[in-house]
């Protein structure tokens, strides 16, 4: 007898919850349109926030309900990319032919690393946020890489590791542009360039040259001389600081030459 | 009436936590708690999920099970109900407040499984708690388990950016957090 009654009780409590779930699941039913989960079997998941949206499934429901292109995520290989334009109808994306789209990051510091150019030894907390707050840092160049990893700490695809120096060393294999470095250096030092491009300047000192002089042996002082001597005109001087236009510039190389102060390079690929 | 009331409610946040006194519903305090913004998240949907489970468990024990002294079925039947709320919550929020339910995440089909509430139920049982007593008691067991996540996420929000031996990094300082906390915890015991 009590083992009907136990048998009954358990029955009917699974079969009451049964029936309500099923209920609820048709009344509460939220419909979702079949195509974000199938963009979404294609999006790198990487969830980093480099499109602007909040997150991966915040850009598969943009591309589905409001046309937007899958060329904003910047991790997306070209097959999975081809795979949703495919999906969504669209013929190609815009910029697929623009070799400067493609970008990585550019960590514009060469690390001078002599005591001759610090301050005090900083022995705090191993994050770049934290020692900017204790004087700027230990450098007497308020623009030199702290070298204490926030950026490595913030980059969602391990492209980013320490190196020589004390600088972080950008793997542009690894490398999509989502931007998350730039936003965690508090120097502001790092900055998303075309990939193709090889010739940088490694500097972001806008002080004069004076000043940097008495800071840094290898920082840009603007004199002017890579601009003069820059073929394509490529090379403009702002703010006693020299920036090249990517769009000019064909990496011939000849401001590295000429700069004083070897502030620009050439990137070899090698030694990454 | 009220007065013993509140004594249940206080009780259950801050003399007899569930997870830093009674050791219950330790998964996700430990597995939620490294982000202060998540750990609210599941503390509000505990809590919910909580005052829920005690009514309807409490309902279904004096109803059902006392009457026709199928007492000894009281854990199935509870994990049995405490599971299909879960589910149901889960569809209702997904329908009524898609921000929430996106916040709340993979959390709340967690809470199925997270010991505490069943633990709410089974005291209710054990304390011979009226309706409003459980449903107090329930609140007060959220509350606290919300508290304790809050600030264990805090300290190990901490923790996360200073220089912990490598030895220790990891599991093994948030179970030392933990112990302390509990630790700190038992001070509170002669609250009330």
């Amino acid at each position: 007898m009590n083992i009907i009654m136990a048998a009954l009780f358990l029955g009917l409590l699974g079969l009451l919850s049964g029936i309500l779930l099923s209920f609820a699941s048709k009344k509460f039913e939220v419909k979702v349109d079949p195509k974000i989960e199938e963009v979404m079997q294609y999006i790198p998941s990487a969830n980093c926030g480099g499109c602007g949206y909040p997150g991966c499934a915040a850009l598969a429901e943009a591309i589905v309900n409001n046309g937007v292109s899958i060329s904003l995520c910047v991790a997306i290989s070209k097959r999975n990319a081809d795979a949703i334009n495919k999906i969504m109808g669209v013929e190609k994306n815009a910029n697929d032919n623009d070799p400067l789209a493609r970008k990585a990051a550019l960590i514009r510091c060469q690390g001078l690393n002599t005591d001759e150019y610090k301050n005090f030894e900083y022995a705090g907390v191993k994050d770049c946020q934290a020692a900017v707050l204790l004087q700027n840092g230990p450098w007497k160049c308020p623009h030199r890489c702290l070298g204490l990893g926030s950026c490595v700490n913030a980059c969602p695809f391990d492209a980013l590791k320490m190196g020589p120096n004390n600088l972080p060393v950008v793997d542009e294999a690894k490398c999509v542009a989502c931007g998350k470095c730039v936003d965690a250096c508090p120097k502001q030092i790092i900055e998303l360039v075309p990939q193709i491009k090889t010739v940088h300047v490694l500097c972001v000192s806008k002080d004069t040259g004076k000043d940097t002089i008495k800071m840094c042996k290898i920082g840009c002082i603007g004199c002017g001389i890579c601009k003069k001597n820059c073929p394509v005109d490529a090379i403009v001087i702002e703010n006693n600081l020299a920036k090249i236009n990517y769009e000019k510039c064909i990496d011939c190389g000849k401001c590295v030459e000429v700069c004083p102060r070897k502030s620009i390079i050439k990137e070899s690929h090698q030694d990454i | 009436m009220t007065g013993s009331l509140i004594g249940i409610f206080l009780t259950a946040i801050f003399i007899e936590n569930f997870v830093l006194n009674q050791i219950l519903g330790l998964c996700p305090f430990i597995g939620v708690s490294s982000r202060t913004e998540s750990a609210v998240g599941m503390g509000i949907s505990v809590t919910f999920v909580m005052v829920m489970a005690g009514v309807a468990t409490w309902g279904v024990q004096n109803l059902v099970l006392v009457p026709y002294s199928l007492e000894y079925l009281q854990t199935v039947s509870f994990i049995l109900i405490i599971a299909a709320l879960v589910q149901f919550v889960e569809m209702v929020i997904k329908k009524l407040a898609p921000a929430l339910y996106k916040a709340l995440g993979v959390f709340l089909p967690l809470i199925t499984t997270n010991c505490a509430v069943l633990g709410v139920a089974l005291i209710n049982v054990r304390r011979n708690y009226g309706l409003l007593e459980s449903s107090f008691h329930a609140l007060g067991g959220g509350l606290g388990f919300m508290l304790a996540l809050v600030i264990m996420s805090g300290i190990r929000e901490r923790l996360a950016i200073s220089e912990v031996p490598v030895a220790m990094r990891g599991a093994p300082i948030a179970f030392i957090t933990a112990g302390l906390l509990a630790t700190a915890f038992m001070g509170l015991s002669g609250l009330i």
